[in-house]
């Protein structure tokens, strides 16, 4: 059924799709439409799910966890701040190998305090061990949140699945809400290899040792390090899963088909911008305006951050003269994560002679400042037909000293 | 009333294994193993970092024979709520949801998610452990650190602040049972977890657990020094049910004979008060007597109500 409506509310209807069993939350604008839906939708019967309104975003992560580690299917989400005070909850999560799913509504982080739309928030949770997806519109959005639980219940690690606020959040869309029986089969109840459970009692997360130890029968037990390399080997590995899942999804429901890169006019293009979400789409209007200039560029966007898709990624751009990454994200002290990345995934990647594309970055957008398409325009326009100089800086866009 | 429960009537099954990594003496050993038997086999325990991660063992071993989630410090009330929340979602019902922390991972860290979870009215048991200070991290000060201790971050003047009174804190959420304990009275531990558990909502335990290491005393003194709180009354046994306040065991004992133990007896048999000085101490036993004068004064003097 196609309806109209907020991102939000996107994300809200394909958990409730999903079954999510325990919901917690705690209020952080711009997530709260998203919440507020779900308390609404099971508050009203229409859905059969615990909904626990907590103190913090700390408590919200630990109640998926240990909802989660009890064997249920367990939801939450936020945003800036709120992802933030998470930060040791994220690594739990993770580490203990749960199969949680957060949407994250992309805001900007203080200090000082903003409320609008970046991605430092998610940008600087690369690196705990969550499955990172991120949605370019309305109907992504539902669809990312069907698939992430299939996903991470299949891989065993938790997905971030991320969308811009407000761009994304609070407008308006129509997109099409998956039939129940349908996601019904595509995604059954969850049934865990274990959980706790006083039949069959068991010790979760226990203080592990540096190095590996027998068990009372004498067998082999992982210490720290083993466990640490599985979750990055599964890590890795779950991009097959995620190519299974998106392709078992296309064919119920005709929609996918890209889960790591989406790329635009980008086959035969000399150069490639990069954006993440909203961005990405807003580039594309840029580089339809280019190309009746005569300007052969394309726009590759990242529907995958973590694991990151160095191979699609790579493909996708090794063959271009110049690759122009946008980013709503900074490493403080260098550059954008995402630039530094598709850097790292084309280093192995030398042409015939002896060059690689050149890669440059713009910073853009931070804290809600508004992109303007003369602006998109401009700095495309002179990425693509002039020498870069000094490339690992970035640059910046719309910036106002 | 309960009747009251007695080494005979103690449940003989261990619920925790012997030769476990507690602390030789550790006045945990005693609680944590008692209480287990109070709450039987169908239970699910959640550990915040703590001593008890410690007696608990290192993977793949575990010295509890119940399931057990250990999660991040500040987090134990939140996760039993979870686990609340996936129980009823799997439809599994009569388990008792226990979060068991330490004294810093409940009065500190721990305290706005369990403030929380009270708030909620979620059905659980909480046992804070109460060794006074950060024991696992090598004694370090904490909310419930005693006046005038010696810790390994108040090394020299001691705590200059008074213990932070967490009990109060938890009555004042107005959850249906509060109840303080002392690991030296181990049956009486016993059978107020048995008492909490026919409640719903939040129910709150804090027992006084004597730490042998960091408090300065041998280890064959723990049940001695946790009786020498209770006794000298510088530590009371009582309960609040349904916000009604009772001493209880022992203290109530003490109420009706009237006889405290001085305060001194319990500093100067510890380390950690070694630089008490005799002023000091009379000063607290000030405040112990004020204190009881107000006990005594809810009752009858025996001494009144003997004949000639």
């Amino acid at each position: 059924m196609q309806i109209i409506e907020s991102g939000n509310v996107a994300a809200a209807l394909g958990v409730k799709l999903s079954r999510a069993q325990v919901i917690a939350a705690y209020p952080i604008t711009p997530q709260t439409p998203l919440t507020e839906k779900l308390s609404e939708i099971i508050e009203a019967g229409d859905m059969t799910a615990e909904y626990i309104p907590v103190e913090s975003e700390h408590s919200a992560l630990a109640i998926c966890i240990a909802a989660s580690s009890a064997g249920a299917r367990s939801f939450t989400a936020t945003s800036a701040n709120g992802l933030l005070y998470m930060h040791e909850q994220l690594h739990w999560a993770s580490g203990a190998r749960l199969p949680i799913v957060m949407c994250v509504v992309n805001r900007g982080v203080g200090a000082p305090w903003t409320v609008w739309n970046d991605h430092q928030d998610s940008m600087s949770q690369r690196d705990t061990g969550w499955i990172q997806i991120y949605a370019n519109d309305h109907q992504q959005i539902i669809d990312s949140v069907i698939k992430a639980f299939a996903l991470a219940e299949e891989v065993m690690i938790p997905v971030m699945v991320c969308y811009d606020g407000y761009l994304l959040s609070h407008t308006y869309m129509p997109f099409d809400i998956p039939e129940a029986t349908l996601t019904d089969s595509f995604l059954p109840p969850y049934r865990p290899a274990y959980c706790l459970d006083p039949d069959e009692p068991a010790n979760l997360n226990t203080v592990t040792l540096s190095d590996v130890r027998t068990d009372i029968n004498g067998v082999k037990a992982h210490g720290y390090m083993e466990i640490r390399h599985l979750l990055q080997q599964d890590m890795l590995a779950s991009m097959d899963a995620i190519e299974r899942v998106d392709s078992r999804f296309k064919n119920i429901f005709g929609r996918g088909g890209s889960p790591f890169i989406e790329s635009y006019r980008s086959d035969d293009a000399r150069f490639i911008a990069v954006g993440i979400g909203s961005l990405s789409y807003h580039l594309r209007d840029v580089v339809d305006d280019l190309r009746d200039e005569g300007i052969s560029v394309g726009v590759m966007s990242m529907q995958l951050y973590r694991p990151f898709p160095y191979q699609a990624v790579a493909k996708a751009l090794k063959d271009c003269q110049g690759v122009i990454v946008f980013e709503k994200a900074l490493s403080y002290g260098y550059q954008g994560p995402v630039c530094s990345d598709i850097k790292s995934a084309l280093y192995h990647y030398v042409g015939p002679e002896g060059s690689r594309p050149f890669v440059l970055n713009y910073i853009l957008g931070l804290g809600g400042r508004e992109i303007l398409t003369k602006d998109l325009y401009e700095g495309l326009k002179l990425s693509c037909t002039t020498k870069p100089s000094s490339p690992d800086k970035p640059r910046w866009i719309g910036l106002k000293l | 009333m309960h009747t009251k429960t007695n080494i005979l009537s103690l449940p003989e099954e261990e619920l925790v294994y012997p030769g476990n990594r507690a602390c030789a003496g550790c006045a945990l050993g005693i609680a944590y193993r008692i209480g287990l038997k109070a709450l039987g086999k169908n239970t699910i325990i959640v550990v915040p970092p703590s001593c008890l991660t410690v007696l608990q063992g290192l993977y793949p071993i575990a010295a509890t024979k119940l399931p057990c989630l250990n999660v991040t410090f500040a987090s134990t009330a939140a996760a039993a709520t979870g686990l609340l929340g996936a129980l009823k979602a799997r439809n599994r019902k009569g388990i008792n949801v226990v979060g068991w922390a330490g004294d810093g991972g409940t009065s500190d860290i721990g305290l706005q998610s369990l403030s929380g979870a009270c708030e909620r009215g979620d059905n659980f048991l909480f046992v804070c452990y109460d060794n006074e200070g950060y024991m696992n991290t090598g004694v370090q000060r904490s909310g419930t650190t005693p006046i005038g201790a010696l810790t390994a971050n108040t090394p020299i003047k001691g705590k200059l602040q008074r213990k932070k009174d967490v009990p109060a804190i938890m009555s004042a959420h107005r959850i249906p049972y509060v109840a303080t304990c002392s690991a030296a009275y181990p049956l009486d531990l016993y059978d107020k977890i048995k008492k909490a558990l026919t409640y719903e909502g939040v129910k709150y335990i804090h027992i006084h657990t004597p730490c042998p290491p960091g408090w300065g005393f041998e280890p064959r003194y723990a049940v001695k020094i946790g009786k020498l709180a209770v006794e000298t009354g510088l530590y009371e046994l009582y309960e609040v049910e349904n916000s009604n306040v009772r001493l209880t065991g022992a203290s109530e004992k003490l109420m009706e004979k009237r006889r405290l133990l001085p305060a001194r007896d319990y500093f100067r048999a510890q380390g950690r008060f070694a630089i008490l000085t005799d002023s000091q101490i009379e000063q607290q036993q000030q405040e112990v007597n004020a204190r009881w004068e107000a006990y005594f004064n809810t009752t009858e003097d025996p001494d009144e109500d003997t004949p000639d």
